[in-house]
């Protein structure tokens, strides 16, 4: 399960969660969203701009 | 902590000045009050004529503030509650001036003239309900979100929720984007490519989404359809108390209202275009691809509306945190001066199509050119940008 952030606004997708209001269930794997959904959230960022969230990321904590 | 207190000593000069965003659109009660003391009806255009004139002077006189916030202080000026109290407060006197002029326009003897004058100042107001939802629209709280739906309901343009950051926001100052206007296009051909593409756009993209969560389109979950039926059981109520005057009254400030946030998406990008990456997407919108207007009369009276382009690259930050950005695509004056400019599409043309130009550095394969223009134009067209 990874987490994937928008680097513009900061709104977070992560897989074990889904994104309910989005359609996306729980466990929703970020290869199943599709290729030009944008954020929901500032719709600057596309699926391809997002960056992956690493374990080492998490302490420094989510924007 | 100590260390903020020491490094965030930033003061918003324009804090109080933001409560003129709410009490300037109470200008259509004034009108009405002044018109019953003095008996004057004229007074029932005073909202378009501090709008289209006076607006216009304040801006010449009063100049531009291209101050930003310190990124230190943008954290404190989110959370303090007085910003959001403004919007929220404009939303319920969105509902008092409708309720109250429909009332005063059914049950008062108003020439044709006083009540045309009214409900044009009504749907100006109206089209500025518009402006106060894209503020709260575009935020992450769902008491916010929720608060866009309903003021937007005014005016019958609850889908503008789902059109605008869904749709206007992704596919911004590209060719494919209804509401970004094109160089060499008209406001006149502009609406009637804007006003149907937008709820086109708007169901489509809702459509997608409820398929998804595997709901019909046409249901409550509909975030389309929900301001919408709040639209509908308003003006339902509206014609229940005050009759058939209501049967003019409330298309026309609609009308007016749409009309104005036609203008606005027609002055916020026109000819501006995104370039093709070598991935073959469109480059991220970045500040130059919006207008600015950094005029402090009518930035004050919009919630910083015209501070577009970081608007556009930061659809999130809120109002008091939009920055001015060296290097800009400027307009010259705040909205309503170009709002009227744009109505003559010579005059438009006169001021604007250069300075796009100009912006493009002459490349015209970098604007968001009209397909078809006259061979005239064309000419115009590669003419100044030859000179550029």
């Amino acid at each position: 399960m990874t987490r994937h952030r928008c680097p513009g606004c900061g709104y977070t997708y992560d897989e074990a969660r889904g994104d309910a209001h989005q359609g996306f269930a729980p466990g929703t794997a970020w290869a199943q969203i599709p290729a030009d959904w944008a954020c929901p959230d500032c719709a600057v960022n596309e699926k391809a701009d997002f960056e992956v969230i690493r374990p080492d990321d998490e302490r420094a904590g989510a924007r | 902590m100590m260390l903020e207190g020491a490094t965030d000593r930033y003061i918003d000069r324009k804090r109080w000045a933001w409560a003129l965003s709410p009490i300037w659109i109470c200008m259509p009660l004034m009108g009405i009050g002044l018109a019953s003391i003095t008996g004057a009806g004229a007074w029932n255009w005073l909202t378009l004529v501090v709008w289209y004139v006076g607006l216009p002077l304040a801006d010449l006189a009063i100049g531009s503030d291209a101050n930003n916030p310190p990124e230190s202080a943008v954290e404190r000026l989110d959370r303090d509650p007085y910003y959001r109290l403004l919007t929220y407060i404009t939303v319920p006197i969105h509902y008092v001036i409708l309720i109250t002029a429909a009332w005063y326009a059914a049950t008062r003897p108003l020439s044709a003239s006083s009540f045309v004058g009214l409900t044009l100042s009504v749907g100006l107001i109206s089209g500025l309900a518009i402006n106060t939802g894209h503020e709260l629209g575009h935020k992450k709280a769902s008491i916010e979100r929720w608060l866009a739906k309903l003021v937007l309901a005014i005016v019958g343009y609850g889908h503008f929720y789902i059109e605008h950051n869904r749709g206007h926001h992704k596919d911004v100052a590209t060719p494919e984007d209804p509401a970004s206007a094109r160089l060499g296009e008209n406001i006149y051909r502009f609406v009637a490519r804007e006003t149907p593409g937008a709820w086109r756009r708007a169901w489509r993209s809702e459509a997608v989404r409820l398929a998804r969560k595997g709901k019909r389109a046409w249901s409550l979950h509909n975030e389309v359809l929900q301001p919408l039926l709040v639209t509908v059981v308003l003006y339902a109520a509206l014609l229940a108390a005050f009759g058939r005057t209501m049967l003019i009254f409330l298309p026309l400030q609609a009308a007016f209202g749409w009309w104005q946030l036609t203008t606005a998406n027609f002055i916020e990008h026109y000819g501006l275009r995104r370039q093709r990456t070598a991935d073959g997407r469109y480059e991220r919108c970045r500040p130059e691809h919006s207008w600015n207007a950094n005029h402090i009369a009518t930035n004050v009276i919009l919630f910083h509306l015209q501070r577009h382009s970081d608007h556009h690259a930061n659809p999130t930050r809120r109002y008091q945190s939009l920055r001015n950005f060296e290097g800009l695509p400027e307009l010259p004056s705040g909205y309503p001066a170009m709002f009227a400019l744009s109505y003559l599409p010579w005059a438009w043309r006169r001021v604007m199509d250069r300075r796009v130009i100009a912006w493009a550095h002459g490349d015209l394969s970098k604007i968001n050119l009209a397909p078809v223009l006259s061979p005239k134009r064309r000419a115009d067209y590669e003419r100044i940008a030859a000179a550029a």
